[in-house]
């Protein structure tokens, strides 16, 4: 894989369906995934990752989801699933402040 | 690769209990969503689809699916798959047991099925053990290997599931592994396809009864034994052969056209109904 189609995807692991068995971790070619401290599947380092797919196919527990990732880093929304990726909110830019409306009577 | 995950999730019955009930590394999981992928690449509705399951490990397979799905008794899943498919042949039938249910109790039911090409798929999920009961010896533990009820191993040999199916009978015979999920997804779906009666057989191992006894530090030994230990059934010198060094061949080993039982059934029907006329 040519280094160019690294960093492309957002890997989602979902902590309360991985069951910890540590496929993803082993089979992984890129290292992408460890084992944390719970013994959960967790992502060290997402940029290495190059889109083969062999841990969502594998993980028996539906537990990881590869995204594509948006010009800002964050995960694509999926409109079809309630499924909320944990870190999206990080990558999405903020919305804008509202405005506070003026005083009209700054004396009060 | 995106939307694999995405997709199983629109078929799966999110009011029931997850994750589900497979140990960690157990194959099964695997086999579910590799079935469901199938299904979806076929483009077939959720509600032609029907999911028979037995008792088992695999039995629970039918709960999750959003499909038609029936919880049968021990090792009768393919009887109530015929039922189904004589009652109704538009549907698709999928018949999903555990190496215990096909083979011991339901070996019966498997042999006669196959005898008589009844347009079913059956999907058999060979975790070499009675797992959800314990962990006793099955009639697919290999011989020598270590069980709750062979402690200094199993003194039989075991069946080979596929040559069982060739020498029955049925039309579409092929051999999958839960390590080979895209290999997998393609046996599935030309099983469902076709119009007699299709095995698949699919190696999912079992961790927790199976590897614990039998040198398998954990579940990922048991992945890395099934990758150095299948050789895909093409690149045989004598695909009739079993090689000699062990490995277990995986592909399709028959894949004959020959017309379903219902579908006799029904062209015997309106012959016999052109002739009242």
């Amino acid at each position: 894989m040519s280094k160019k189609q690294k960093g492309q995807t957002r890997v989602c692991v979902y902590p309360d369906w991985c069951k910890g068995c540590g496929l993803c971790v082993a089979f992984c070619p890129a290292k992408v995934l460890v084992l944390n401290a719970f013994g959960k599947a967790e992502v060290a380092n997402e940029d290495e990752c190059i889109n083969c797919g062999f841990c969502e196919l594998h993980c028996p527990d539906f537990a990881i989801a590869i995204k594509p990732r948006a010009r800002n880093g964050a995960a694509q929304p999926d409109p079809r699933s309630g499924w909320e990726d944990p870190e999206s909110e990080h990558g999405r830019a903020s919305p804008p402040e509202p405005t506070p409306e003026p005083n009209p009577n700054p004396e009060e | 690769m995106a939307d694999v995950t995405q997709l199983i999730h629109d078929y799966l019955r999110h009011n029931k209990k997850f994750p589900h009930v497979f140990c960690a590394g157990c194959g099964h999981g695997i086999v579910l969503g590799s079935l469901i992928r199938s299904v979806h690449a076929l483009g077939l509705p959720k509600d032609d689809v029907v999911l028979v399951a037995g008792i088992g490990c695999s039995g629970r397979m039918a709960v999750y699916v959003d499909f038609n799905t029936v919880h049968t008794t021990h090792g009768r899943a393919l009887t109530f798959a015929t039922g189904i498919k004589m009652a109704n042949p538009r549907l698709k039938v999928i018949c999903v047991m555990g190496d215990g249910d096909a083979m011991s109790i339901g070996g019966n039911h498997l042999i006669h099925a196959a005898r008589r090409n009844i347009g079913v798929t059956a999907l058999i999920l060979n975790n070499q053990i009675y797992g959800m009961t314990g962990g006793q010896c099955s009639s697919a533990t290999p011989q020598g290997d270590i069980s709750m009820t062979t402690p200094f191993g199993s003194l039989e040999k075991a069946f080979d599931i596929v040559d069982m199916c060739k020498a029955a009978g049925a039309s579409y015979v092929a051999r999958g592994t839960s390590f080979h999920a895209i290999q997998l997804d393609r046996l599935i779906s030309s099983a469902i396809m076709h119009p007699g009666f299709s095995v698949v057989e699919v190696f999912s191992p079992c961790p927790t009864q199976y590897g614990r006894k039998n040198k398998f530090r954990n579940a990922v030994d048991m992945y890395k034994w099934l990758k150095s230990n299948t050789v895909k059934v093409e690149t045989l010198k004598d695909p009739t052969q079993k090689p000699d060094d062990g490995r277990i061949p995986i592909g399709v080993f028959r894949d004959v056209e020959e017309p379903g039982l219902e579908e006799r059934y029904f062209e015997l029907q309106r012959k016999l109904m052109g002739q009242n006329r």
